[in-house]
């Protein structure tokens, strides 16, 4: 995080723009992504082992908190964030896609270990082969299961997504065309 | 008891006759081969006659010999009298063309979801269970997956994609 400044109190950089004595300027977007960025709400959907390594992620050691992500959404309707981890049979993969169409927009998704990303070692009739053949996904954590520092890049590559979306991204045809791929208006 | 095969065998035999098929000690287990269409009438006697009393279901599993023709498919009931700790297998077999059998969910209610499993899994027709649909695949499975009739690797497989992993 080369925006960290690591002397004394850990406070976000502030985003490029323009400061004199008494104010400073920047645009919306980075002022928005900022926010957002560093106080990502994550919903946890962890159905197998993935799930444990998620625990000792939340916990004092690795401490997601650090991230501005501590604070865990177990309903969709206010999470930012949904973090798949697990092994995600057929049957769950509908209710996966309810999950990811009550959260609101703007949302990003983290598929985290080998399940949730292509179906892991569960080459198999009755597991869904990645999660991303029903729902988009941001960014992949491999690992079987990935530690927690593993993780923790994942969150700072949301972080970086999050932090440089443009306002008008969830708005632009070429999202409206991916959703629609999904099956999602 | 010591010699708990012979004292069910000659039970069984007393009562249903030709319906037992075959008898024998497999391991530290008296296993029984019934005629399908006595199975209801012989669990009944086993869990209800008070001398051979087995009350309790243990499991209930499906069976596919693909080699045996004309008896594919079967069910292996697994029972235990708790007081005297008896414990017998009681297997049923029936052809593939007609996997139909008669449900045993109204002697012990925990064969229910048992049952359900067994036609999830082998498609085996329980006649007379009050709810039978697919109870851990999805419901829009066209097949039942536990049979022998797949080969390990699928080549027609359509939901792996392969690209990334260069197999």
């Amino acid at each position: 995080m080369s925006e960290v400044i690591t002397e004394k109190a850990t406070i976000v950089e502030a985003p490029a723009g323009y400061q004199q004595p008494g104010f400073f300027a920047t645009s919306l977007d980075k002022a928005v992504g900022l926010a957002r960025k560093n106080s990502i709400w994550p919903l946890p959907f962890a159905t197998s082992c993935c799930g444990i390594e998620f625990m000792a992620l939340m916990a004092s050691h690795y401490d997601l908190g650090r991230f501005g992500a501590e604070r865990l959404s177990f309903s969709p309707r206010q999470a930012d964030l949904l973090m798949v981890m697990g092994t995600i049979a057929k049957k769950m993969a509908p209710v996966l896609r309810q999950v990811y169409q009550q959260m609101a927009e703007p949302r990003w998704v983290l598929s985290m270990g080998a399940c949730a990303s292509s179906g892991g070692i569960f080459d198999t009739y009755s597991v869904l082969q990645g999660i991303d053949r029903v729902i988009p996904v941001d960014v992949y954590v491999p690992g079987c299961p990935p530690r927690p520092e593993q993780v923790i890049d994942g969150i700072m590559q949301i972080q970086k997504l999050v932090g440089s979306e443009s306002l008008r991204r969830r708005h632009s045809p070429e999202y409206k065309e991916m959703m629609k791929k999904y099956g999602f208006e | 008891m010591e010699n708990l095969l012979q004292y069910i065998h000659d039970k069984l035999k007393a009562k249903f006759g030709d319906a037992i098929i075959s008898a024998e000690q497999l391991y530290d287990f008296p296993v029984f081969v019934v005629k399908r269409e006595n199975i209801f009438d012989i669990m009944k006697f086993l869990k209800e006659d008070t001398e051979t009393g087995f009350e309790f279901l243990t499991t209930l599993c499906g069976l596919h010999y693909p080699e045996n023709k004309g008896h594919e498919l079967g069910v292996m009931y697994q029972l235990h009298n708790l007081p005297k700790n008896w414990r017998i297998r009681v297997k049923t077999f029936f052809p593939i063309t007609a996997p139909e059998v008669q449900s045993v969910t109204s002697l012990f209610p925990s064969a229910n979801w048992q049952e359900r499993q067994e036609y999830d899994f082998f498609g085996i027709i329980f006649k007379g269970h009050p709810n039978l649909k697919r109870i851990l695949n999805m419901d829009s499975m066209n097949y039942y997956p536990m049979r022998k009739e797949y080969p390990l690797e699928d080549a027609t497989r359509d939901d792996k994609n392969d690209s990334m992993f260069g197999r």
